[in-house]
């Protein structure tokens, strides 16, 4: 359960995002979470909604978007399915990740008086 | 303006980032590698499931290196030092982390648990994450390469439920293949085929540490990664903004 660390990550994340913005408070979080981060978003989810009390996010939900994961040809672009030998069939060439690995703050929204 | 809770207050700005959340590791694993490149020292993250034999594997590199001297390791456990004794009874000089709670090792820890450890004439280091097959993978610790031991007895879809784990591999090691014989249901066919659907360029090594096989060429993987280091990284001398113990 690495999840509570990464909220621990995430809220000091805001907290450098926000510092700018004095005053201010934090009234919604974004995050992008890959398919193959090796984070499990239930579980971020659960861990943020805990661990969120006394900090900058108390009063912030957190929005997760999980981004599937995609596998291509590094040389024709060729997309390769998940599931499928992650090799080009026609160039014969490993696979690259092109997404699907992100643990990303991507959008944090304050409210300012 | 507020797209979602609807309460349409005119106060809101939206701040657009791309920021890693794990950036604080990512600098300090940066900031570990220095310290390897700088001592011309392989670094290597072995991760794999409860059990999967990594402890073992390391014990029998002792065994058939010849030169215990030349390797150290870190060996991540949630509660004893069990694994740092065998190592050390191997003859090869290790430290524990102890990490309680923690299922992984971070860059952190292992930078804490570097300073002040002997890496005198050390050409490799291992660190020996806890076991377990989804969180380790997630942090950087400062690796040049990271390798999953993978038993036979684990299953043949294994890859398949752990695939960030294998996306990440840069070598599986087939460990306990002097069972195969005792598991006639188990296919090593299909563990490759579940292997090239979860890692593009899947290299993997069948062994049994508990009769040395498989050794040679494990060894001489390190021996080649290790040559690859130093002709990629010639040896800068690296910032540091705390003293070192060593
Ligand atoms: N038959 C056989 N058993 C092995 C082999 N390697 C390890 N084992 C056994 O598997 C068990 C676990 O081995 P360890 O080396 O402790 O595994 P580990 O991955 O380090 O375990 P943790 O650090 O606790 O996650 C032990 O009982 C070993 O004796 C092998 O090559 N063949
Ligand atoms: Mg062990
Ligand atoms: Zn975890
Ligand atoms: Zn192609
Ligand atoms: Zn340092």
């Amino acid at each position: 359960m690495h999840e509570y660390s990464i909220v621990q990550s995430l809220v000091d994340s805001v907290e450098s995002v926000a510092r700018p913005y004095e005053g201010g408070s934090v009234h919604h979080v974004y995050v992008d979470i890959g398919e193959l981060a090796g984070v499990d978003c239930d579980l971020l989810q659960t861990a943020y909604d805990t661990f969120r009390e006394g900090t900058i996010c108390q009063d912030a939900p957190l929005t997760i978007e999980r981004i599937a994961a995609q596998w291509e040809c590094p040389h024709c672009h060729l997309a390769i399915r998940r599931g499928e030998i992650l090799r080009c069939p026609s160039c014969n060439e490993p696979a690259k990740l092109a997404a699907g690995d992100e643990i990303l703050l991507r959008r944090v929204e304050m409210e300012v008086a | 303006m507020c797209q979602d809770c609807g309460c349409g207050d005119p106060n809101l700005v939206p701040i657009e980032v791309q920021h890693r959340i794990l950036e604080r590791n990512d600098q300090t694993a940066i900031h570990n590698r220095e310290h390897f490149s700088a001592d011309s020292i392989l670094c290597i993250n072995l991760m794999g499931s409860p059990g999967a034999g990594k402890t073992a594997v390391l014990e029998a590199t002792a065994r058939a290196a010849g030169n215990p001297r030349a390797f150290a390791a870190l060996a991540g456990d949630l509660a004893t030092e069990n694994d740092a004794d065998r190592l050390r009874a191997a003859g090869i000089r290790s430290r524990a982390i102890t990490t309680g709670q923690a299922c992984h090792l971070d860059a952190e820890l292992v930078h804490r648990s570097l300073h002040g450890f002997d890496l005198d004439d050390v050409e490799c280091l291992f660190i020996e994450n806890v076991g377990n097959l989804v969180c380790p993978a997630v942090y950087d610790l400062g690796q040049a390469a990271n390798v999953v031991a993978l038993s036979v007895t684990e299953g043949e879809d294994k890859p398949l439920k752990y695939p960030t784990m294998f996306q990440k591999a840069d070598l599986v090691l087939l460990t306990k293949t002097d069972l195969l014989p005792h598991l006639p249901h188990i296919r090593v066919t299909k563990i490759y085929d579940a292997l090239a659907r979860v890692m593009p360029d899947p290299q993997v090594f069948t062994i049994a540490a508990i009769n040395d096989s498989g050794m040679t060429q494990w060894l001489r993987w390190l021996e080649q990664r290790r040559a690859k280091l130093a002709s990629s990284a010639p040896a800068t001398h690296h910032h540091h903004e705390h003293a070192h113990a060593r």
